[in-house]
């Protein structure tokens, strides 16, 4: 297990870097030139000298493989250079908006694990009664109906029945954890709601198979209380399927909630990405993509230790 | 006997008092005394790329600085279009009208503590005339005429012209021409894209990216009593549904720039009398842009063809109920004295009443310029209002007459940046003034080498002709005809022609006092004046 672990943490260095000559590469054949969009981009009619010396201020005149020596040392160092639309770090570009992302993420992930583990065993015991049939339609509305409308509903219910809305500026939880959740438990139940549905389904579909199985026959003929069957052993081999849902969930949560984002107005990830990408900004798409890709990588990571940890039958040797 | 000024400024007064129309209550609500105190909090549609006002043309860059700077005049807007002192305690004009010559205000002081003398207004009209290598100035025509610039003591500053310049008060009053420090501007001249140092009534606290910008009272304001608020918020909104649901829910109490119709209605349905809506022609349109460089547009015909198939009188009802879009008019404000009356306006291209003629002759100049399946891609921006229904409506126009457009909408800065470098072939583009002034409105019109905000590329050496002449000429009437001659020209020519005049509807709480009304957004930004009756 110790070795696999060591094995696995080892194999995040390689695939991080090659999303670093990826990305490097890929967003230098897009076309479309930074300097010319923040130049002109703002109503300025400027000479062709400005902008070369712009683009020699940003270093976008060096030679490709200088470029991308320059990136990798930043890559290795956690130096990802300064935005070249706002001028200031990446880091700090990224870091003023991760901690209203993660937060909303990790919100939203409990609130999809508290409903969804007991409304998907629930519907799995029940099956085809009425319950299973509330919970099917629960859930298909949670699929069906998109975050961001979900997001308006609520916004506009609280509105018109206690004409009051949630804060529109973020403060951070260990500053004023009242105001911080305030704002931040609406997103994240407009998210939350689908990412239940969708663990809820697979929970049920999964614990319906588990509870064909052989073992699960001989756990009940030896006399093992109902109870004990299901939690500790068919739930739990059930689950395994679900932490992969969550897991994949979680992480798209990090960087894809743009239009969520626009309705409860919050300065997220997701915005800053769709910016960096219309305004041609290399330097900060470089670093939020290195910042997703190690989100999934981590994520991956720690997902294959879990299997171990609900699956005593999985070893790693 | 009048001047001509004056009696243009009369004029133009009475237009701006009926136009911005102010109400009875408002007006009795002012008439309370400032309350000190409070912090305002209000929306802004968009984030400014920077903070340096002499290289912006957006509203972001000036709703986002104009607090924490003064300009060296600014303009009355009880008495719009008539400017008065900000930093300028007074000011001469010599009788030739080619020196003016302005006293400051003694004791003001930069937020850093560093006193503002002569230099400074110096050194930041030396920028905007002349700016140094990677300096971007948005204003250098403007101020061309300037031959020199000088400092006889620290509170005086004397500007000497190369020629008469009727409209270079207003200028002076532009809300732009932030004055900044010298020694910051000598320690980098960029300093201001990126660092906020004024003498504005309020100062810096602090620019969250992407989410608000927020300042504090100024507690060494050189005006005495100024300002009332002890601070602000902007917050910045991407999605006007959000904008208004804040507005509605009380997160924020005032949208400075305009809300359109549809939302003008909403929020008089829910919120009854706690809203106030302020509202005014503006000096904004939208305009219909051909890239002449690019083929067939090229061709005066086509374009001509084009701007015909548009019916302005029926899109001005529709799109009126659903957008910012209103009134039909020429190069000039409609309404505003030189403007060109609806009577002689209707017999030029693309203004017919009979669009069923109109669209029948225009079909015929495409078959005869061998165009029968026209396509081609529109480059539109993509904010919601006006800028989508705009697009939406010049597609089904253009539809009508056989033409296929796609209606491309693209973020503002890619947008601007395709205007800009002529990477397009039709677009809607748009002229935003900050005052009337025929000089100015006319000025994107001229020649590319002339006029770098021409963004059809167009060079036309009659229009340059017809623009000098009626910058020249004293007598209203002879320089109305002017620009009417310079309007018929150019729409016969159509390289650009006016869609449609924009209409401003500010909505602000009714807590919210001391806010001006002014037919340009781009005006009465310090909030120098607000107070909150709360």
């Amino acid at each position: 297990m110790l070795r696999y672990t060591i094995n696995r943490v080892l194999l995040t260095i390689p695939t991080l870097l090659g999303v670093a000559v990826l990305v490097f590469f890929m967003l230098r054949i897009v076309p479309g030139d930074i300097v010319e969009v923040k130049l002109r981009g703002d109503g300025g009619a400027v000479t062709q000298e400005t902008i070369e010396m712009e683009r020699h201020r940003l270093g976008l005149d060096k030679p490709l493989m200088i470029q991308f020596k320059d990136w990798m040392v930043g890559v290795v160092t956690f130096n990802y250079g300064i935005s070249m639309w706002t001028e200031r770090p990446v880091m700090e570009e990224i870091a003023i908006r991760l901690e209203l992302s993660l937060e909303v993420a990790i919100l939203a992930t409990l609130i999809a694990i508290l409903f969804a583990i007991p409304l998907g065993t629930t519907a799995a015991l029940y099956r085809d009664t009425w319950i299973d049939y509330l919970m099917r339609i629960v859930t298909i509305g949670g699929i069906s109906i998109p975050a961001f409308w979900f997001g308006m509903l609520i916004m506009l219910s609280l509105l018109a029945a206690f004409n009051w809305l949630p804060p529109i500026t973020f403060t951070p939880i260990y500053e004023d954890p009242v105001a911080n959740l305030t704002q931040l438990i609406w997103p994240a139940a407009a998210v939350g709601y689908r990412y239940c549905a969708v663990t809820a389904r697979m929970i049920r579909s999964s614990l319906l198979e588990v509870l064909n199985e052989d073992y699960i026959r001989t756990a009940r003929a030896k006399g093992v209380q109902e109870k004990l069957v299901i939690s500790r052993h068919a739930l739990r081999n059930a689950l395994l399927p679900a932490i992969t849902v969550i897991a994949l969930e979680f992480t798209f949560l990090i960087g894809g909630l743009v239009v969520t984002e626009q309705v409860f107005n919050l300065n997220g990830i997701g915005q800053l990405f769709v910016q960096s990408v219309t305004r041609n900004d290399f330097t900060l798409i470089q670093g939020m993509v290195m910042l997703i890709a190690a989100f999934y990588v981590f994520v991956n990571l720690a997902v294959d230790l879990l299997y171990a940890v609900f699956d005593p039958r999985i070893r790693y040797t | 006997m009048e001047s001509r000024r004056t009696t243009l400024k009369k004029m133009a007064g009475a237009f701006a008092l009926g136009a911005s129309g102010l109400s009875l209550e408002t007006m009795r609500a002012e008439a309370q005394s400032p309350k000190k105190g409070g912090t305002l909090t209000y929306a802004m549609s968009a984030e400014t790329p920077h903070y340096d006002g002499h290289g912006s043309d957006t509203f972001a860059t000036i709703q986002f600085s104009a607090p924490f700077y003064s300009t060296l005049l600014k303009f009355d807007l009880d008495k719009y279009p008539n400017v008065t002192g900000d930093l300028a305690q007074s000011y001469t004009v010599s009788p030739d009208k080619l020196s003016y010559t302005f006293k400051l205000h003694p004791n003001v002081k930069f937020h850093d503590g560093a006193p503002c003398t002569s230099a400074d207004v110096k050194a930041t009209y030396d920028r905007l005339r002349n700016p140094p290598q990677g300096v971007v100035s948005t204003r250098k025509a403007t101020f061309a005429d300037i031959a020199s610039i000088e400092t006889p003591d620290p509170l005086t500053v004397v500007f000497k012209l190369k020629g008469v310049n009727a409209a270079i008060l207003q200028h002076f009053g532009s809300p732009w021409n932030f004055i900044y420090s010298a020694k910051d501007l000598e320690k980098d001249p960029n300093w201001p894209k990126t660092h906020i140092n004024g003498t504005g009534a309020f100062t810096f606290v602090e620019h969250v990216k992407g989410s608000h910008v927020a300042g504090k009272r100024n507690e060494s304001y050189f005006k005495k009593g100024l300002p009332y608020l002890d601070g602000f918020k902007g917050v910045f909104f991407l999605q006007a549904a959000t904008m208004l649901n804040a507005l509605q829910g009380g997160q924020v109490q005032a949208e400075f720039r305009s809300i359109s119709e549809p939302e003008k209605q909403r929020l008089i349905q829910t919120m009854g009398d706690k809203i106030r809506i302020q509202e005014s022609s503006w000096t904004l349109n939208l305009l219909v842009c051909f890239n002449v460089e690019k083929k067939p547009f090229d061709d005066a015909r086509v374009r001509r063809a084009l701007v015909m198939a548009i019916d302005r009188w029926g899109g001005s009802k529709g799109l009126g109920q659903i957008s910012t879009l209103r009134s039909v008019g020429g190069v000039l404000r409609p309404g505003y004295p030189l403007a060109t009356p609806e009577a002689e306006l209707v017999k030029l291209p693309g203004f017919s009443k009979d669009i069923a003629k109109s669209r029948a002759e225009a079909k015929k100049i495409l078959a005869d310029a061998g165009l029968k399946d026209l396509k081609f891609t529109l480059h539109n921006r993509s904010i919601a209002q006006p800028y989508t229904p705009a697009g939406v409506f010049l597609v089904d126009q253009w539809r009508q007459i056989g033409v296929t457009v796609e209606n491309k909408q693209q973020e503002t800065a890619p947008y601007l940046a395709g205007l800009n470098s002529g990477n397009y072939d039709v677009a809607i583009d748009f002229s935003n003034l900050f005052m009337d002034d025929p000089s100015l409105a006319l000025s994107k019109y001229l020649s590319i080498d002339r006029s770098p905000d021409n963004r059809s590329r167009s060079k036309d050496p009659e229009l340059d002709k017809l623009y000098d002449a009626q910058m020249r000429e004293l007598d209203p009437k002879k320089r109305q005809a002017l620009i009417q001659a310079f309007e018929k020209r150019l729409f016969e020519q159509a390289y650009q022609q006016p869609l449609l005049w924009w209409y401003r509807m500010v909505p602000t709480h009714k807590t919210v006092m001391g806010w001006r009304m002014s037919p340009s957004h781009n005006l009465g930004q310090d909030l120098s004046d607000v107070w909150l009756n709360t």
